[in-house]
């Protein structure tokens, strides 16, 4: 794929949506990313608007988990990984030696592929977000939090009676959405997403999406997923990967009527991957 | 349709041809590996009855000695002869008190003192370990000297074997420790009362000694105490700071390749070995004391060293990377991932690890032989500078012995030394227990 073609396709959608695409949140210019001698990225480059949802689709292997997770750093974690390129958060580049990890993480938020609390509490889960970042002065406060985190992630009824009892007691479902509440409870200003859904039953798929859509009204999300039709439904920008690298990013109602790249129209027609 | 397809009847007999998929053979194998696997249980377990019973049938004994009751007169013509107790203590300490002990049982028994060989044989019959009973009596209270005591006397190691029914008395006489008279008054004692089996509190309480009636596990199991202590308050800190740091922030390179094989290595050096460098570093190179605990400890330190790493470093492995990803994903630092997350999961597996280490230590002998443990230490140690032995050394010590009193002594420390390992081990399984059930 040249990079040419990539680059003009980019900045056609770009502009096509311009109208209506809120401010940048994050950016990745030529994003590479090695794996010891592997390659996984090839001079990826991507715009992540605020306040939406943008859904990172492609075949497995296709590297958009990788690009996930180096938008708050999580690939710093694995040892021979090398990443180049440029990323920014509010136009400040995340790679800078000046930026700490720690605070990037607390503003870039993640969630993983399988639901993973803590093997503590309900309420610890959620709370402990905000205790090691100091965000609560006294107990009330952070109780406050606590609730309030639940409540966005829709769990709070369901568990009011029970938040001192264990958070893996819980059904997937709520697990994933006991994770979802444990990343707000940060106030992060994006939230990546890494399958959320893939271990989960469809009922519970469906109350996971539900609250992504709701979630998007004060956060940015990056969502990786294999499932189109989730794509189709939470997103408003797709971004579809191919071994490594971008192949079309736009609009979902476009991408999904009307896909530039043929690639793209296989892919979702199920032609492969 | 279901219901016909369901319907046996309604499908015709079809002769099915099958295939040999070799069933019988794998059923075979199946049956052949589980008579394996039981029989192999079958002979660990045969091996550690008998070696229950044979500890067990032959220490038992240990935990009774036979003692003597007597009517002990405090004379103080015997004790203090020129009355000068009050101006020179001393005298209380160096008074001939087993004279005192054999007139008392002469008296009981009805043998006249100017009998002197009868005499000389009934005074084996108590221990000489009456000497310092009755002196910590008189030196603690001299107020009692003038008056009659009835107390209850240590008797000799082999009268004591041989009311316990361990010597042969079908033998003759001559070949075997005890004579007939003495036999006769053991009896005579018995039948009143007044010689009988009780609680042997000495086995503990007493150090050191060349008459097995007055030998016990005090020294060694202060010295085995202590050695503990050190190996807990060194292993665990080191070991565990070492394996946090080689398995959670450490970059994986050749040094730490050529430190995790060493490691591994550590573990499996003779223990004997670890004595010797002991003996070369502490011992002559720092100048520490020898016998002493203080190096005992830091030998079984550096040798529980490295099972401690290997357990906790498979014990911070085992934890889900899930755990990890999450606590960074939320913005834990890498120490608060450690601390706050991974440690606590591992912990159960770290504790298991670490008593196992000291059980293990707790039962070593052989760098203990050589940095000098092994010896005659009457006194308790005060600190763990002082000269001490170790349980397990005892034992070995005790083997050496050949009275017939020391055998069952051996065998004793043995169930004493395994009583103890067992309680370690169930301690090692509750708290791993409680741990699991609180996460």
């Amino acid at each position: 794929m040249n990079l040419m073609t990539e680059r003009s396709l980019e900045k056609a959608v770009n502009d096509k949506m311009s109208a209506q695409v809120n401010t940048i949140k994050m950016q990745g210019k030529d994003v590479t990313v090695h794996y010891g001698e592997k390659q996984a990225l090839f001079g990826v480059s991507l715009d992540v608007p605020e306040k939406m949802v943008t859904a990172l689709i492609g075949p497995s292997g296709c590297g958009k988990s990788t690009f996930l997770r180096s938008l708050n750093r999580m690939n710093d974690t694995i040892e021979g990984c090398k990443i180049g390129g440029k990323i920014t958060l509010d136009d400040e580049d995340i790679y800078n030696p000046k930026i700490d990890v720690v605070e990037l993480r607390a503003r870039v938020g993640m969630v993983f592929q399988k639901p993973n609390p803590f093997p503590k509490s309900i309420f610890e889960n959620v709370a402990y977000g905000p205790r090691i970042h100091g965000l609560a002065k006294n107990r009330h406060e952070l109780e406050e939090i606590v609730e309030k985190s639940l409540r966005r992630a829709s769990l709070f009824d369901e568990v009011k009676d029970r938040l001192h009892e264990a958070g893996t007691g819980l059904s997937g479902g709520q697990q994933q959405r006991l994770c979802i509440a444990r990343a707000i409870a940060v106030s992060p200003e994006v939230i990546l997403m890494d399958e959320p859904c893939s271990a989960l039953d469809p009922i519970a798929t469906a109350k996971v999406e539900e609250l992504i859509d709701e979630l998007r009204q004060n956060y940015t999300i990056v969502i990786v997923t294999h499932s189109m039709q989730q794509a189709a439904r939470v997103s408003q920008r797709t971004a579809m990967f191919h071994l490594g690298n971008l192949v079309e990013v736009g609009d979902t109602e476009m991408m999904f009527t009307n896909p530039t790249e043929k690639r793209t129209q296989d892919y979702i027609t199920g032609r492969f991957g | 349709m279901t219901d016909t397809t369901l319907n046996p009847a309604a499908v015709a007999p079809a002769k099915v041809v099958r295939r040999d998929i070799g069933l019988k053979r794998r059923y075979a194998a199946e049956r052949r590996f589980k008579i394996y696997g039981i029989t192999a249980i079958a002979i660990g377990l045969f091996f550690l009855v008998a070696l229950l019973y044979s500890v067990i049938s032959n220490g038992y004994t240990a935990f009774w000695q036979t003692e003597v009751s007597l009517s002990v007169k405090l004379d103080e013509k015997v004790i203090d002869p020129t009355n000068k107790r009050a101006t020179d203590p001393t005298v209380l300490l160096t008074a001939n008190y087993p004279i005192l002990v054999r007139n008392a049982l002469a008296e009981k028994l009805g043998v006249s003192l100017d009998d002197k060989p009868a005499i000389r044989e009934l005074s084996k019959l108590v221990s000489d370990g009456s000497r310092s009973q009755l002196r910590e009596l008189v030196a603690g209270n001299p107020a009692l000297i003038g008056t009659t005591q009835t107390l209850w006397v240590l008797t000799g190691g082999d009268i004591d074997s041989a009311f316990k029914g361990q010597i042969d008395l079908s033998v003759d006489q001559a070949n075997r420790k005890v004579s007939d008279r003495q036999v006769a008054w053991m009896n005579t004692l018995a039948k009143e009362g007044a010689m009988a089996q009780r609680f042997n509190s000495g086995l503990f309480t007493f150090g050191a000694s060349s008459r097995p009636e007055t030998s016990g596990l005090g020294v060694a199991l202060i010295g085995s105490l202590y050695m503990m202590l050190i190996v807990l308050c060194l292993s665990l800190p080191i070991g565990v700071a070492a394996s946090i740091y080689l398995e959670e922030y450490a970059k994986k390179s050749r040094l730490t390749d050529i430190i995790e094989v060493n490691i591994n290595n550590l573990a499996a050096v003779p223990s004997i070995v670890f004595g010797l460098l002991g003996l070369a570093v502490f011992i002559n190179f720092f100048g520490l004391p020898r016998s002493a605990s203080l190096v005992g400890g830091l030998v079984l330190t550096l040798m529980t060293l490295p099972t401690i790493i290997i357990a906790t470093r498979a014990a911070l492995r085992a934890v889900p990377p899930s755990i990890r990803s999450a606590a960074l994903g939320i913005g834990a630092s890498k120490t608060q991932m450690v601390f706050h997350h991974v440690l606590p999961l591992a912990a159960p597996g770290i504790l298991t690890g670490t008593i196992i280490g000291l059980a293990h230590a707790l039962g070593e002998t052989a760098p203990l032989l050589l940095i000098g443990m092994v010896a005659f230490v009457a006194n308790y140690p005060v600190t763990p500078l002082d000269p001490s032995t170790a349980l397990p050394v005892q034992i070995y010590m005790w083997a050496n012995e050949a009275e017939r009193a020391f055998v069952e002594r051996t065998s004793g420390a043995i169930i004493v030394l395994l009583l103890f390992l067992a309680v370690m081990n169930i301690g090692a399984i509750i708290l791993r227990r409680r741990f699991e059930r609180r996460w």
